[in-house]
Parts: C-alpha cells; sequence; structure tokens
C-alpha cells in the first residue's frame, strides 16, 4: 500500500516527507518502547508510535525505518522536527487516531508485522 | 585490524547519543556493504553507546575493519557490571527512570548486542568500567 493511501485511512496530516509519499509499505511494527523498536524490527517497516524525543529519530535513523506515523495527535517538537529533517527525510504523519485503532485499521487493509521474533528469541 | 574511528561518549549526554553510529553508518554505507550486515553493526553499536550513556561516567567507541570484518569495542568508565550473565538476561535491567522514560532500559541492550554480532565479548571491574567487544563477519552479497 503506498504512504498516501495510508495517510487517507488514518485521515493523517503529512508533518515531514511530503515529496515521497508513494513509497509502498507492506509491513508495521507498533511500540512506544524503543528498546523494542531497536530489537524487534527487521527490514524496511513502517513504525508506529506514541514517542515523540529526539531519541526516536536516532533509532529510526539506525534501523532505516521507511515512514513514521505518530499516533493520538502527538508530534514532536521543533527541534526534534528540525533533526528529523536533516537527517532521515523520511515521510512523518500525525492521526489523531490511537495505537490500537491505527494498527488495526493498516492491518485489516494488508499491512502485516515486520518480520520479527517474539521478545524471548531475542 | 586497523583502527578506523574513535569516539568519546559522555555519560548521560542522550541529546547525542547516536552521533558515532550515525559516522560509522556513513562509513559503512560509502564501502557498499550489505545494508543487513551495516544494520547489524549499527544496532548493536547504537546500543552499545546507549548503555555508557545510560550507566557510565564516560567512555569510547573504537571502530576496527579489515577486508573480512569489523570490530567495535565499547570501552567505559563506571561501575562495572557486578552479574554479567544476569545483564545478558531479557528484561534485566538497572537503568534509572529517567533512562526508561526516554523509551530505553527494558533490559534489551546487551541480548540485542549479543544477536546481532557475530562474537561478542564483556570484560567488567566493579567500580571500574566495562568494556564490549562485537565482532562481526562481512557477510559476502
Amino acid at each position: 500500500m503506498k504512504i498516501k493511501e495510508i495517510i487517507d485511512l488514518l485521515d493523517g496530516e503529512v508533518i515531514a516527507g511530503e515529496h515521497d509519499l508513494e513509497i509502498e509499505i507492506s509491513s508495521a511494527y507498533s511500540a512506544d518502547l524503543l528498546s523494542d523498536v531497536l530489537a524487534l524490527t527487521e527490514g524496511d517497516t513502517l513504525l508506529i508510535t506514541g514517542t515523540v524525543t529526539l531519541q526516536v529519530i536516532r533509532v529510526a535513523e539506525i534501523l532505516g525505518i521507511t515512514a513514521i506515523i505518530f499516533i493520538r495527535g502527538k508530534q514532536p517538537s521543533d527541534d526534534v522536527m528540525e533533526v528529523a529533517r536533516k537527517r532521515l527525510n523520511i515521510p512523518m504523519i500525525v492521526t489523531k487516531k490511537t495505537m490500537f485503532e491505527t494498527s488495526g485499521i493498516l492491518y485489516k487493509n494488508g499491512i502485516r508485522p515486520c518480520k520479527n521474533r517474539p521478545a524471548s528469541e531475542v | 585490524m586497523e583502527l578506523l574511528m574513535d569516539f568519546k561518549i559522555k555519560g548521560g549526554d542522550f541529546l547525542n547519543a547516536g552521533e558515532s553510529s550515525g559516522m560509522i553508518k556513513e562509513y559503512l554505507k560509502k564501502l557498499g556493504l550489505p545494508p543487513t550486515f551495516i544494520r547489524r553493526v549499527l544496532v548493536a553499536a547504537y546500543e552499545g553507546e546507549l548503555n555508557v550513556v545510560a550507566h557510565a561516567y564516560s567512555g569510547t567507541i573504537a571502530f576496527y575493519m579489515d577486508e573480512s570484518k569489523v570490530k567495535v569495542v565499547v570501552t567505559d568508565r563506571g561501575p562495572g557490571i557486578p552479574d554479567i550473565d544476569k545483564a545478558m538476561e531479557e528484561g534485566y535491567s538497572t537503568a534509572s527512570p529517567e533512562v526508561r522514560e526516554m523509551g530505553f532500559g527494558a533490559g534489551m541492550g546487551l541480548p540485542n548486542m549479543k544477536r546481532n554480532s557475530d562474537e561478542m565479548e564483556i570484560a567488567s571491574e566493579i567500580d571500574n568500567g566495562t568494556e564490549v567487544t562485537m565482532t562481526f563477519y562481512i557477510e559476502k552479497g
């Protein structure tokens, strides 16, 4: 599914990466805990999170996250967005929906969990 | 093995945690190594950096490389790890509430470093510091 279709499904607002809305998304991972994101995502994946700190930008950069959806209307500060635009340059979207709703809507429309392993097997 | 980069890390400096790993990323990307390999090195190096920032007073991260492998050595001056086996357990953490508020300190760092590296050695001395050496064999592809 194209990221612009995801934006429509979530009534999302694009806050960065407007030029890249044609990219295809097939898998996603939802978490606030960055330790989990670092240990459990694999390959190209969309990150759904309520964490809006600078660290989420670093983690996305390290992991090569394809795009980020911030849930519950949460929005990173201007300082964080400045770093994000400079270093990440990927689509970032804000939705008013909760993490559960966001994940459910995307799952229903064909997005699947990123290839990962249960935490017990890390 | 040639020492290619050497970075200083300050304890508590979450603002800059990830800078060193970012430099390593740029270097490895220029060499055109497989993205899966680069990702393994970066995740492990970043977790190492975070450990120093979260637990130690100061530290360094050294990046070595030859034709067949990459070596990342994370050294810190800090409290040391009293029980390494325990620290390697998934979910065990001594991180402060501040660290947890930032979304880290879930006790996944060392296990994640081990999983992403091919070899990992930990040497630690109480009230002195810790040294983690990770080796990554370059995948052909």
